[in-house]
């Protein structure tokens, strides 16, 4: 097979979608340096010592397990569990597509198995979610390509591979088991291993491209990975020890922050009589410069967060993080909103459990009144009337909501009004830029008001923001 | 350069389990790497996981010398790298004659006799190969990591009064951290880098076993199921390994049958250390072991 006309190659290399061909040298280290392009490409600092040292680690180790591989590489180029988190989702990507793209290079093709309609449907279940609940890499693999053949007769894929995954899996009726915490509720009999489940969608997804690539024979475009892969806690079920880690590191490092800048005088302001004072001493010559000590800025916050449906696990989580951060401000109210406004500050005050919060606020604060729609006119309207008094130019207002406004009158001039009376307001917004102003989003008609907007559903923007925000040198 | 009985993987894996370190194939791997390399290992990981134990393991497995440098907030130089001793200077200037020349005071008294070597420089300078641990790196301040680059790419210390020591073997160093912040892109450039995160059911159970032999097999898997869903809630401070090892050898001396409610209450101070965590671990994982829930579906494993 090897020894296909090499002819045939050439003419095909036309063919490969977007991929730009192959040039430069072959061999193992230009491969290399094309992953390390591609985790420069996903903002990993690669340098060329990092290059070096996967070289030395590669000559040490033996080729023959993909996992020391891998390891090696990991050991060496990334220097985070972030960067190592885009090293295996790139490391799998990069090296499956070598595989795919020899194969297209030299025109091969699988032996498919075609038996399709003979397969019983029900056995075809029972012996899958044996093979999962049993865990075994190798069965999963070959009955993640029955299942597609057995469930691609059905009708046509949608052409999208994700949506194709989970069509096979729901038509297979596979179910992850509940999390611990779920309660006592007895363990659900059709119900599989979490972990299992997502290594045999895995399965499915690489057939799937793989058939993908021989159908179409080419490659298809590299993505650039999602920054959703790392994005802040989406839903209520997730994690929230892991959110809780989070906060507490940023904490930390809140902490640690500016220290770097001990003992270097930066843009003093001199302070005038302080320097007349002691300039008597020197006949009245201002030799000795006294200059205005500098305090960290602590801001009075004021929070109003959107926790509507669409956006509740983010500001409940953000709110969670100034509530931590807590001693950074002078002073801290927090607001939530949904078509009426109601203060919770006291219940962060009181409650430390994630999710005790999340209950009282959805049952306690009463800012649901019919509809459950968001409704940020009238919520500028009540803010106006029971807290505006308040605001003094030394106060931070501080929106967090998705601006949708599910077609109410926005009643931007309100919120102008708000945002004249505190000294500066921010906006942020939990979904990505690319949204904003599509659909019910009024993004633009509040941002005019605004000192900033920021997006921000990451952890590291949050971070960022919040850095931002407790920095002793803003303003 | 390699280390003695580190040559291969499983060779490293091995030693490492002789010395009563049970590594997973990514921990054996940087370890094995480290030894071939002659890198620093920068270590990371949630506190309790065997960051530090990984360099004492290493230590007893290549039968080499452990120096630590614990880190901390306002190390410096002196604590770390060499001091010059003053009052014995002061002693040996005061002994000498008053008309000894200056230059023959001075060649005297910054002499190898009147330095103290710290941490760092005992280990650049050891006649043995050592390994040495660099612990808590992340508590100290930027200044002082730019310090450690010089004597972790060249292994070299230069004294202004004496010149620069090199070392004679290549020590094997471990670097470990608790990501409290972010470190310099230099350090972590001269670094390889390892991230340690608890274990699976299945490794820790080895650990405990191995470390609390006297323990029943199926007593033994229930803490460790106990232990994770702990760590599954929201604590200020999760189970480390070794409070699973303390806990199993504390339910051994209490002869306890089985890991049940009335035990878990009993003990939950070894593992859980703060009030609060204890009310929400003894209300979340107390009540699941009440009702037996936990253990049924599981007894396959």
């Amino acid at each position: 097979m090897a020894s296909s006309e090499p002819a045939g190659r050439r003419a095909n290399s036309g063919l490969y979608g977007g991929m730009p061909g192959r040039p430069g040298p072959p061999g193992m280290a230009a491969r290399l340096l094309e992953l390390a392009d591609e985790m420069r490409g996903e903002g990993v600092a690669v340098g060329t010592s990092e290059l070096l040292d996967a070289f030395d680690a590669l000559n040490a180790v033996s080729w023959e397990s993909q996992e020391d591989f891998r390891e090696a590489l990991g050991a060496t180029l990334a220097k985070s569990q972030e960067d190592r988190h885009v090293l295996d989702v790139l490391f799998d990507r990069f090296f499956f597509r070598a595989v795919e793209r020899e194969a297209v290079d030299r025109g091969l093709t699988d032996e498919r198995f075609t038996g399709g309609e003979g397969i019983d449907l029900e056995d075809l279940r029972e012996r899958i979610r044996d093979a999962i609940r049993a865990g075994s890499d190798g069965e999963m693999r070959d009955l993640a390509r029955l299942a597609i053949v057995a469930f691609g007769r059905q009708g046509e894929g949608s052409g999208v591979i994700g949506v194709d995954v989970q069509r096979i899996r729901r038509s297979l009726g596979l179910r992850g088991e509940r999390q611990q915490s779920a309660g006592t509720e007895l363990p659900d009999p059709d119900a599989v291993p979490r972990d299992n489940l997502q290594q045999f969608e895995q399965h499915v997804r690489r057939e799937l491209e793989r058939l993908l690539i021989e159908r179409t024979r080419a490659l298809p475009p590299a993505r650039p990975l999602r920054e959703l892969d790392r994005a802040l806690p989406s839903n209520p079920a997730q994690d929230l020890s892991e959110v809780h880690r989070v906060v507490a590191q940023m904490k930390r490092r809140l902490a640690s922050h500016g220290r770097e800048h001990r003992g270097r005088r930066r843009s003093w302001a001199v302070d005038v009589r302080r320097t007349m004072r002691a300039s008597l001493q020197t006949g009245g010559v201002p030799l000795d410069l006294k200059y205005r000590p500098r305090r960290p800025r602590r801001p009075e916050l004021y929070v109003l967060c959107d926790v509507s449906t669409s956006v509740t696990s983010a500001s409940v989580f953000f709110l969670s993080v100034l509530h931590a951060l807590h001693d950074q401000f002078r002073k801290l109210r927090s607001f939530v909103f949904v078509e009426r406004i109601s203060e919770v500050t006291d219940v962060f005050e009181r409650e430390r459990s994630f999710t005790a919060v999340s209950r009282r606020i959805a049952t306690d604060a009463g800012v649901a009144d019919v509809s459950g729609y968001t409704d940020y006119g009238r919520v500028w309207l009540e803010f106006l009337d029971s807290v505006v008094d308040d605001l003094d130019p030394r106060s931070t207002v501080i929106v967090l909501g998705d601006a949708r406004t599910n077609g109410r009158e926005p009643h931007a001039a309100a919120f102008g009004r708000v945002a004249e009376a505190a000294g500066r307001t921010l906006w942020i917004n939990p979904e990505p830029k690319l949204y904003w102003n599509y659909g019910d989003s009024v993004m633009a008609a509040y941002e005019p008001f605004c000192n900033g907007v920021y997006e921000c559903w990451t952890t590291k923007q949050l971070e960022a923001f919040v850095n931002d925000l407790a920095d002793l040198r803003a303003g | 350069m390699s280390a003695g009985g580190l040559d291969t993987i499983e060779a490293t894996r091995d030693a490492l389990a002789g010395a009563g370190y049970l590594a997973d194939e990514r921990t054996a791997l940087v370890s094995f790497l480290a030894s071939q390399l002659g890198k620093p290992v920068l270590v990371e990981g949630p506190a309790g996981v065997g960051k530090t134990e990984l360099a004492k393991a290493l230590s007893r497995a290549t039968g080499r010398e452990l120096i630590r440098l614990q880190c901390y907030e306002g190390l410096d130089e002196a604590k770390a790298l060499y001091e010059w001793n003053y009052r014995k200077q002061l002693l040996r200037i005061q002994t000498e004659a008053t008309d000894a020349g200056w230059q023959e005071v001075r060649d005297d008294i910054f002499g190898e006799e009147f330095l103290l070597a710290r941490p760092l420089l005992t280990a650049i300078a050891a006649e043995e190969p050592v390994v040495l641990l660099i612990d808590e790196i992340d508590k100290t301040d930027q200044e002082f990591e730019a310090m450690l680059l010089e004597v972790l790419s060249d292994f070299q210390i230069s004294i202004p009064e004496l010149g620069v020591v090199e070392a004679r073997t290549q020590p094997l160093v471990l670097l470990t951290s608790n990501n409290s912040r972010e470190l310099t892109e230099a350090l972590k450039r001269r670094c390889l880098y390892l991230w340690l995160d608890y274990p699976s059911v299945d490794r820790e159970l080895e650990i405990v076993r191995l470390h609390a032999p006297d323990i029943d097999e199926r007593m033994a898997r229930r803490l460790v199921e106990v232990i994770h869903m702990v760590r599954s809630l929201d604590l200020k401070k999760p189970p480390s390994i070794a409070e699973s090892i303390d806990w199993a050898r504390a339910l051994l001396l209490l002869g306890a049958e089985d890991v049940d409610q009335a035990v878990l209450e009993q003990t939950m101070s070894i593992i859980v250390k703060h009030r609060t965590d204890l009310d929400l671990v003894a209300e979340r994982v107390g009540v699941k072991l009440g009702d037996g829930i936990l253990g049924a579906g599981r007894q396959a494993g």
